[in-house]
């Protein structure tokens, strides 16, 4: 381990401790998420893969200040640059708004963060040349294809320059093909700009490429069951996932992550 | 909503016929046929003088005819001229009926003195329009004729002064601005209940409770709270009161209907207070407090002519009553019309305003 990497532990860009989240129903409480504890540093992309209702979403959503948190706590710690904002979410359901344009959509961050109309147009329509949306500036989402509404909804949180970036099932929705050239940008993106990246994603393959740690959650309630690193190569690119030792990384998680579905599925009939 | 209808079915029709194919032809046959046998069915029961005696299932039968015919007619029209086609169906309906109530008048089939051909309803409208009628002293449009001598003399203030007199200019200010009166406090209103739980909780029963009394039966108590009973403000009120109760209800339920995902997204972003409102909750709500606004409209109209029948000197409302207590039926319909009138052209201002407020619902 590197001396950059001690020093990150030491001060992790988020830190949550012991982290619980229960809901009052009318039968009792639920039990969401349970004591679960995680270090992410500073430039690391962690991924969280694990279970339908494992609380994963709900992880990311108390740590993007979206719920409130039962117990434990969670920072994000602040970077030099006390103006930039913590984190940005990108949702699984993109949740770009269908009344502004994309020009608009992508200058939201900085407009409310009170920042020039010059200057947010401008960084706009820096990000959306960058993903090739620059013709398409002017249009509504209502008129565009469901991966580059996913595109703009990512370029969106990059626009705002957070010292975190959360992203929630950002592929979720997107049909396989369109998911590989999101991926494949997406690392080219990361590569670049090299943010603190929060992952949650049901795909195994899409956590092995993209994440330098990948997290497994049980279901129900949600907890930490193992972290596993990934030691690819950085850049990586796609067709890593041909590789042995991708396929090695994958066989490990799915072993322990078939094994709690199943014990998910007997759970809930 | 006739022809969204139309067009579902021939959109799943998928054979559309080649001109002097065995369908078309097939086609062409059945449109020949079902014409004539609702000709033929009119005829018959009018030579054996039974037509009268069987009206009313005569004309079901026929518009059932008619129906079948124009949807077989639908089918050879060529794509290219659908459009034409569609809008003769939707301008052509009404005008075949109002000839055929101008023929059952002129015929005496129906009595022409309770239900006035159309042509003595438009030039009743006409006479409104063009005529002063000196024992009500009052004027559909504010006399148009004078305008320009008026105009000369005075200006501008002179042509006002006319158009003040009308029945037209009274009530149109009237629902315009109890309509604004009432819109917004009931918008802003159904926002507050729409995002807190407690406000909701405590008003939307009253509110529900008040949304079905009729607001007519408000008009006398509104009376009552003013100097003037008899003036402009009890009629004002009463119309933003029902805007207001309408607009509240549908506003509460177009900012509880907004996706969750929308104000995450908006809270994650920063947007806070007036921020949020401005850019996430009223134009997620937009959609849904427009369709409102348009029933509101509605309201408003209903609300305004039933006040003017009961306590008003000067418009649309009052002038239709009126001429129910000389008896000129000619006129009470060219009264009806004129509301009509407004209230499609108020709806294409709401329908202008809807377009410059949501440029993204635009196809």
């Amino acid at each position: 381990m590197n001396a950059a990497a001690m020093q990150a532990i030491a001060a992790p860009k988020i830190g949550a401790r012991n982290v619980s989240k229960h809901y009052p129903t009318a039968d009792g409480t639920m039990v969401a998420l349970e004591d679960f504890s995680l270090d992410v540093a500073d430039g690391e992309f962690v991924c969280i893969v694990g279970p339908s209702g494992c609380g994963k979403s709900t992880f990311l959503r108390m740590v993007a200040g979206l719920e409130s948190i039962s117990l434990g706590s969670i920072d994000i710690r602040p970077g030099q640059e006390r103006a930039k904002p913590l984190n940005s979410v990108v949702f699984q359901e993109y949740a770009i708004f269908p009344w502004k344009t994309l020009i608009e959509n992508v200058a939201f961050g900085p407009q409310m963060r009170g920042i020039g109309r010059k200057e947010r147009l401008d960084t706009a329509r820096y990000w959306l040349d960058r993903v090739g949306l620059g013709k398409f500036s002017e249009y509504y989402p209502h008129q565009i294809s469901g991966g580059m509404k996913q595109r703009v909804s990512i370029i969106r949180a990059l626009a705002n320059d957070p010292e975190v970036l959360l992203m929630d099932e950002p592929l979720g929705a997107l049909d396989a093909q369109t998911r590989v050239v999101i991926q494949e940008e997406l690392l080219r993106i990361w590569e670049e700009t090299r943010k603190t990246v929060l992952y949650i994603t049901h795909s195994l393959d899409e956590a092995v490429l993209l994440g330098d740690r990948v997290i497994l959650m049980s279901a129900q309630p949600g907890r930490h069951l193992a972290t596993f690193k990934i030691d690819l190569p950085r850049p990586r690119t796609i067709a890593m996932q041909n590789s042995p030792r991708f396929a090695e990384y994958r066989a490990e998680i799915w072993e322990k992550l078939s094994a709690e579905v199943t014990r998910a599925m007997e759970a809930r009939p | 909503m006739t022809i969204a209808s139309t067009e579902g079915i021939t959109a799943s029709d998928d054979r559309t016929p080649v001109k002097g194919s065995p369908a078309a032809n097939n086609d062409a046959r059945a449109i020949l046929l079902l014409l004539a046998a609702g000709v033929a069915l009119n005829a018959a029961l009018a030579i054996v003088g039974l037509w009268s005696d069987f009206a009313w299932p005569a004309i079901g039968a026929s518009f059932v005819l008619l129906v079948l015919a124009c949807e077989r007619i639908g089918r050879l029209v060529p794509v290219k001229g659908r459009g034409a086609y569609e809008r003769t169906l939707a301008l052509g309906f009404p005008l075949l009926v109002l000839v055929l109530w101008e023929l059952a008048a002129d015929s005496g089939f129906i009595n022409p003195t309770w239900f006035p051909p159309p042509s003595r309803i438009g030039s009743a409208l006409w006479d409104l329009s063009t005529r002063y009628d000196r024992f009500s002293g009052t004027t559909l449009l504010g006399r148009p004729w004078l305008m320009p001598e008026a105009f000369n003399s005075e200006g501008w203030a002179g042509v006002w002064k006319l158009v003040a007199e009308s029945h037209v200019f009274a009530t149109v200010a009237r629902v315009l601005v109890g309509f604004v009166l009432g819109a917004i406090p009931g918008v802003l209103l159904g926002v507050v209940m729409g995002l807190n739980q407690t406000v909701r909780l405590m008003l939307d029963t009253t509110l529900s409770a008040i949304y079905v009394l009729p607001k007519i039966a408000i008009f006398p108590i509104v009376m009552l709270m003013f100097a003037d009973p008899f003036g402009e403000a009890p009629k004002i009120l009463v119309v933003a009161l029902s805007v207001f109760i309408l607009m509240a209800i549908n506003t509460m339920a177009a900012v509880r209907g907004i996706d969750k995902v929308y104000l995450m997204a908006g809270k994650n972003y920063g947007a806070k207070g007036w921020s949020m409102l401005r850019h996430v909750i009223l134009p997620g709500a937009m959609p849904v407090i427009f369709s409102g606004l348009r029933i509101a409209l509605g309201t408003a109209m209903i609300v305004i002519i039933s006040v003017e029948f009961v306590r008003a000197k000067q418009g649309v409302g009052y002038m239709t009553f009126y001429y129910w207590e000389v008896l000129n039926p000619e006129k009470m319909y060219a009264g009806l019309v004129v509301v009509m009138i407004l209230g499609v052209l108020l709806t294409y201002a709401l329908q202008w305003l809807q377009r410059r407020l949501m440029p993204w619902q635009q196809k």
